[in-house]
């Protein structure tokens, strides 16, 4: 399977990374390549294969079900390019 | 001054507690040692003296009251993809731009509570991805070795190119480093240093920034087998932050070497002589067959037939789990914003602006193999044959094999703008081809190094365990290092 440019566009859209056209004709090789590569694949038998969800076979640890965090809004807005009042501000999203 | 930095961890551990010498000794050596080198080699991209200082007087006075711990005093650096408290955080990449973590990774903290002294932050490529170090956003690292009567600067491998090199060339005792398909081992191969990807679910994952989840494991490189054991016993840890962290308590490593390999069974894998391999390798490969007969093992030859799909399986499931995990950065919570007309816009800009083109490539692959109506075709035929890549290790295991051997590389160290690498991403990802199988079944490998070929550069030999019985790896890895010895690149920085 190969992908045209629109499909890169698309692909580059769902991935929100901003893409000119000069940028997707190069994408476009690129990804074709790697896509060619894993192309090998469909050589494997896979009928009746399980597939692998987990590599250790281990149930899921469960913990109780208590508070053990919290009150950190300090924190967690510490990094943020832009926050005010504990809020993360971003560009008005409703008109 | 380099007597300090050229002790090993074991060395050094027992000058500082038979009080030779002091841990701020040896903090101070190691920074000098960095403000020479680094400049050069760009093995740290933030170096903490004051802190390291600070923490070396503090290992001073529980030396001298008693009160050690394993690692107490011994200078570390720290891949950038390591959660560190208020220090550079940033997985080498942009889009991260002044991230300073409020928290601890549980591996560093591990570290800490054992009295390791952190050096600074350490060279990678961005986000893991990568096997030269030249996709980081602060530039490549140079290879302390060079090949004989050649100036040309060498890639130190990657992802851990930096924590590779700084050990190479003695800029930090030991170093932290993350394996996802290769990351510990290749570089620790390209540089004359053993490193050690442990099983999934050894070490933490907890406060480690996260590229492919189902692979991720951190572990250590250092300077030789008894260092690395070391290093691993202090990361190693059964965490309740993780819940892929396994429940079973973690050994005491180190008295795994020297233990006899007397009728251990060394398995062979036929499929791992591939085409165009350089002649130097399948030698070393053949001298190392031989050590272990020397040493009293068995030699049995083995199969694992689903060796050659592992590599495109891996550049399905790594991608598609990378563009999920690095959906978080978006210009809001942290790092790099790149404004825009709207918030989407400002989404774009951001991540087209803040990742490197081998993350956005990445990102790109694995956002398509999991849009709609291609998810069977490519992420769950992937898993499929991901499951048998695991068969066939638990096959040849129940056979009663102990261990896997391997070469760790199909070349020595390359030169940094490789052209033909960089035309051709897939080029890049062969580097992998021998030690990526591992992560797709989570078992435990380590890199050694075993020797140098014709061009004078480091090869190392991988060895493949069972899960969580790391302690083999470390009690036969030790048989080569012994005949081998171990490799330091002279000083020409």
């Amino acid at each position: 399977m190969s992908v045209d440019i629109d499909t890169v566009k698309r692909v580059a859209k769902l991935s929100r990374i901003a893409c000119d056209d000069a940028r997707a004709q190069k994408m476009q090789g690129e990804l074709n390549a790697i896509l060619g590569f894993v192309e090998q694949l469909n050589e494997v038998d896979v009928e009746g294969v399980e597939p692998m969800t987990s590599v250790v076979e281990m149930n899921m640890r469960q913990r109780s079900d208590e508070v053990t965090d919290g009150n950190k809004a300090d924190d967690v807005t510490a990094n943020a390019p832009a926050s005010e009042d504990h809020y993360f501000m971003v560009p008005k999203v409703i008109e | 001054m380099s007597e300090l930095t050229s002790l090993t961890i074991a060395q050094a551990r027992e000058k500082l507690l038979g009080k030779e010498i002091t841990a701020v000794e040896l903090t101070d050596a190691y920074l000098a040692a960095i403000d020479e080198a680094n400049k050069t080699l760009n093995a740290y991209i933030e170096v903490t003296p004051e802190n390291a200082k600070k923490w070396a007087a503090i290992s001073d006075e529980k030396i001298a009251k008693g009160e050690a711990g394993a690692l107490e005093g011994i200078p570390v650096g720290i891949k950038d993809l390591f959660g560190t408290q208020g220090v550079h955080t940033q997985a080498c990449s942009h889009i991260l731009d002044g991230f300073k973590p409020k928290y601890e990774s549980t591996v560093t903290q591990n570290m800490w509570d054992d009295g390791a002294v952190m050096l600074g932050k350490l060279n990678m490529d961005e986000f893991a991805m990568g096997s030269s170090n030249e996709t980081s956003y602060y530039g490549a690292v140079t290879n302390p070795w060079k090949a004989k009567g050649d100036d040309t600067p060498l890639v130190p491998g990657g992802s851990s190119g930096g924590s590779a090199a700084a050990v190479a060339a003695q800029l930090c005792a030991g170093a932290t480093a993350t394996d996802t398909g290769g990351s510990i081992r290749q570089p620790a191969a390209f540089t004359g240093t053993v490193g050690v990807k442990p099983t999934y679910g050894r070490c933490s994952r907890w406060g480690v920034v996260a590229f492919a989840s189902s692979l991720d494991q951190a572990g250590p490189i250092a300077r030789d087998v008894r260092d690395a054991a070391i290093l691993l016993k202090s990361m190693a840890s059964v965490d309740v932050k993780d819940t892929t962290s396994v429940d079973i308590p973690v050994p005491d490593y180190e008295a795994a070497i020297g233990q006899s390999m007397k009728g251990k069974k060394i398995g062979i894998p036929k499929e791992y002589r591939v085409e165009g391999m350089p002649e130097d390798i399948e030698a070393l490969w053949q001298q190392g067959i031989q050590w272990y007969k020397d040493a009293g093992a068995e030699i049995v030859d083995i199969s694992l037939p689903h060796t050659k799909y592992a590599l495109p399986a891996y550049y399905i499931v790594a991608p598609a789990e990378a563009s999920s995990n690095l959906a978080r950065y978006d210009g809001v919570k942290y790092g790099l914003r790149v404004t825009g007309d709207d918030i989407t816009d400002m989404y774009e800009k951001t991540r087209s602006q803040g990742f490197g083109d081998e993350v956005q490539r990445r990102i790109m692959i694995g956002t398509y193999v999991l849009s709609s109506g291609y998810y069977d075709a490519y992420y769950l035929r992937a898993q499929k044959v991901r499951t048998l890549i695991k068969r066939d290790f638990e096959n040849v295991f129940n056979q009663g094999i102990d261990a896997i051997l391997t070469p760790a590389t199909p070349s020595s160290a390359f030169k940094i703008g490789d052209e033909e690498m960089a035309a051709d991403p897939v080029k890049m990802f062969l580097n992998d081809i021998f030690t990526v199988t591992v992560n797709m079944a989570g078992l435990p490998g380590i890199s050694v190094p075993a020797g140098l070929d014709s061009k004078g550069l480091p090869l190392g030999l991988q060895l493949i365990g069972k899960p969580f019985e790391e302690e083999m790896l470390f009690q036969a890895s030790h048989v080569i290092e012994e005949a081998a010895g171990t490799f330091v690149p002279k000083r020409w920085w």
